[in-house]
């Protein structure tokens, strides 16, 4: 689960890391009075929205920046108005872009220099990880490609926590001044906390700055969470933003399916996270577009299929519908039957590929031919994949 | 032989009272796997009954090792205490714990990895299919099945199967069964970032089962587990290798249902991954449905015989 920038810098301020001050506003009547809680002077304004390159981004009216430095609060109020209820797009966003909600109105820091600062998790050692480089403010992965030397990473030992010498490491590699240093280790401190005591599996800070009167802030923040972890937090699942995530993947986890919309016309519906992912492949390889991950989960339950169709179905981009399933433990029967009952009850009238394997397929097969309705029956993967194509084509 | 269990091998189930666990231990009791305990604390003395089996329940993973000799953990119990329940196998001094539980906290499991780091317990999963070994009875019952595959769709014989993912294994095996082809172990590691046997784990397993004569290893986006098992399988391994990546239409930044299957640089896409499968000469599976295709013609080349 992701965050806005403004709800992770709170959350900053509550792990004791420092950030310039600022204030949220969600409706124009409300920039004054998150304005009046910031001093008189250079004001920055900043699109509150799940992607990054919102600095470079473009607004649907024309209006060039999702970030804007104002020389006074009169200027900022007005920027605000042309980002708020417009649609930014950036190179994260896609072609469709987001629309503002929020925007978040900061003081403007004096900045000395720009350093990178995350914490996630290493998979090869199963440990967190400090990446911190002397280079903030770009592309963290530009960096690590074409200056390795420039990116300094510590890794946690979970049974002990984070070191002080880990933390000195960083400060010095990171070529801090005395004051500097002593401000940044506390905020490593503060966000490794965070990072642990939240069930974080990312928090960023890109750029991290040392100020002209020796301060370290975070400028940006970034926090995602585990999703396993949201059940013990539910201070976190508070900030969820349903703005911000498509309302078919929301519908979909209501019904315990895991739903993402891709660009295709072709839709899948699959039992198994890696069964669903070969299928949109092997669609591709066929020379098909996946329209959708799908995936019903072990069990594909009568459910769970019609409440799948219908979420396909409320994508008008989708021309075909192709259905994978392995019934290891359910009877394919069982399964067909609710395939039946679903095309029925949703009225379908796209092409249907059905591939069944497994348990009592025989039947089950000879559940969808008797059906009466118009539903093709593929052998193998890759023979249904071709059907599918061929059909929508 | 076989890797990990085998036909002998007695086993526990933690969680066996509840819905999800009473049901694949009694289907592991119809595939005839030795399931001699269940273990749900505040049950002790207790029975599990199913089919003429009565299987007596402990308080503790400890007590019902001791009672009744189970080496190995089948572990059902929910995500908010199945990190508590894996670090019981281990003090327990178990050979294997099996996590079948999907949505474990990572953190949970972080912990948990570090707490197992250099005790004898082997830890496969969470979020995983489990293992299978076939057994010579009619659709290969007599064998061990721990967890929640479809023991029917196997066959005993010689290839090894290991992968990150539950209905890609069983499609894999079925078109291995179907094609008369049988198999060694088939091993599900599972789809979470951080777990405990790894492909390379298990590769190095049927690199050293004299059984095993060919391996499929199937993978998916994520990580870069799959490039270091494909790099020691180059310098090691002279059995046949066959090998599928999930995953290469996924879009970057965008988790596909495995907690594990996310797309976060330029070296854990299905390219790179089959990239390096072909580097190590890896036969690589074309579409899902050539992965035992992939493996014939593997074994084809090297002159080896898989049943």
């Amino acid at each position: 689960m992701n965050i806005h920038e403004y709800q992770a810098k709170a959350l900053f301020e509550k792990f004791g890391i420092a950030v310039p001050k600022g204030a949220a506003a969600k409706f124009p009547e409300e920039f004054d009075t998150a304005l009046s809680q910031l001093p008189e002077g250079t004001t920055v304004v900043k699109s509150q929205i799940h992607a990054g390159g919102r600095g470079k981004g473009t607004f649907k009216s024309g209006f060039k920046g999702g970030v804007k430095l104002c020389k006074s609060k009169a200027e900022a109020k007005e920027v605000a108005g042309k980002m708020l209820g417009e649609t930014l797009v950036t190179v994260q966003t896609g072609p469709a872009g987001r629309k503002v909600q929020t925007v978040y109105f900061t003081t403007a820091s004096s900045i000395k220099k720009e350093y990178y600062l995350a914490i996630l998790l290493d998979r090869a050692t199963s440990r967190p990880v400090i990446v911190a480089s002397t280079e903030g403010g770009v592309e963290i992965e530009k960096v690590a490609h074409e200056t390795p030397e420039k990116i300094f990473k510590v890794f946690i030992d979970p049974a002990y926590g984070l070191a002080d010498y880990q933390v000195r490491e960083l400060v010095f590699k990171l070529g801090l001044n005395a004051a500097e240093q002593k401000a940044a280790s506390k905020l490593i401190r503060g966000l490794y906390t965070l990072f642990w005591e939240t069930d974080a599996s990312m928090v960023e800070i890109n750029p991290l700055i040392t100020t002209t009167t020796d301060g370290v802030e975070a400028l940006d923040a970034k926090v995602s969470f585990d999703d396993n972890s949201l059940y013990r937090h539910p201070e976190i699942v508070a900030l969820r933003d349903l703005n911000e995530e498509d309302p078919k993947e929301v519908e979909a986890s209501k019904h315990a399916l895991s739903y993402i919309a891709l660009d295709g016309n072709i839709a899948c519906l699959v039992n198994g996270a890696g069964l669903a992912m070969s299928t949109m492949d092997i669609i591709k390889h066929f020379g098909g577009n996946p329209a959708n991950f799908l995936d019903v989960g072990g069990g594909a339950s009568r459910e769970q299929v019609v409440a799948a169709f219908k979420i396909i179905l409320t994508d008008p981009k989708v021309k075909g519908i192709l259905v994978n399933i392995f019934g290891g433990i359910m009877d394919c029967n069982i399964i067909a039957n609710g395939i039946v009952d679903a095309v029925k009850e949703v009225g379908l009238k796209l092409p249907l590929v059905v591939r069944l394997e497994g348990n009592n397929v025989v039947a089950g097969k000879e559940t969808l031919a008797k059906s009466g309705l118009t539903i093709t029956s593929g052998d193998s993967m890759a023979d249904a994949a071709q059907k599918i194509v061929k059909l929508v084509a | 032989m076989a890797i990990f269990v085998h036909e002998k091998t007695k086993i526990l189930v933690q969680g066996i009272t509840g819905s999800f666990g009473a049901r694949h231990a009694q289907l592991s009791l119809d595939y005839g796997t030795l399931v001699v305990a269940g273990v749900t604390p505040g049950k002790g003395g207790q029975f599990f009954e199913h089919n003429g089996h009565k299987v007596p329940i402990f308080n503790s993973v400890a007590d019902a090792a001791v009672a009744t000799g189970a080496t190995v953990s089948a572990i059902f119990v929910p995500p908010p205490f199945a990190a508590d329940a894996i670090l019981e196998c281990s003090d327990a001094g178990l050979d294997l714990a099996v996590a079948i539980t999907e949505g474990i906290p990572i953190r949970d499991m972080v912990r948990v990895k570090r707490a197992m780091q250099g005790k004898k317990t082997r830890l496969v999963g969470p979020n995983c299919p489990g293992l299978v070994t076939p057994g010579t009875g009619p659709k290969s019952s007599g064998g061990c099945r721990i967890g929640i595959s479809p023991g029917y769709i196997h066959q005993k014989g010689h290839v090894g199967v290991v992968s990150r993912s539950g209905t890609l294994t069983y499609e894999a095996v079925w078109q291995l069964t179907s094609k008369g082809i049988g198999q060694s172990t088939c091993v599900g590691i599972g789809g979470d970032p951080v777990n405990g046997t790894s492909h390379l784990d298990v590769i190095k397993a049927f690199n050293d089962d004299p059984d095993t004569h060919g391996i499929i290893m199937i993978g998916e986006i994520g990580g870069t587990a799959e490039v270091e098992a494909a790099k020691w399988i180059k310098a090691n391994v002279k059995k046949p290798v066959a090998g599928f990546i999930a995953g290469a239409t996924a879009p970057a930044g965008r988790r596909m249902g495995h907690a594990g299957a996310i797309v976060g640089g330029t070296e854990d896409t299905a390219a790179a991954k089959i990239a390096a499968f072909k580097a190590a000469g890896i036969e690589v599976a074309v579409t899902p449905s050539d992965m035992a295709d992939a493996l014939i013609r593997a074994a084809k080349a090297q002159n080896v015989k898989l049943s």
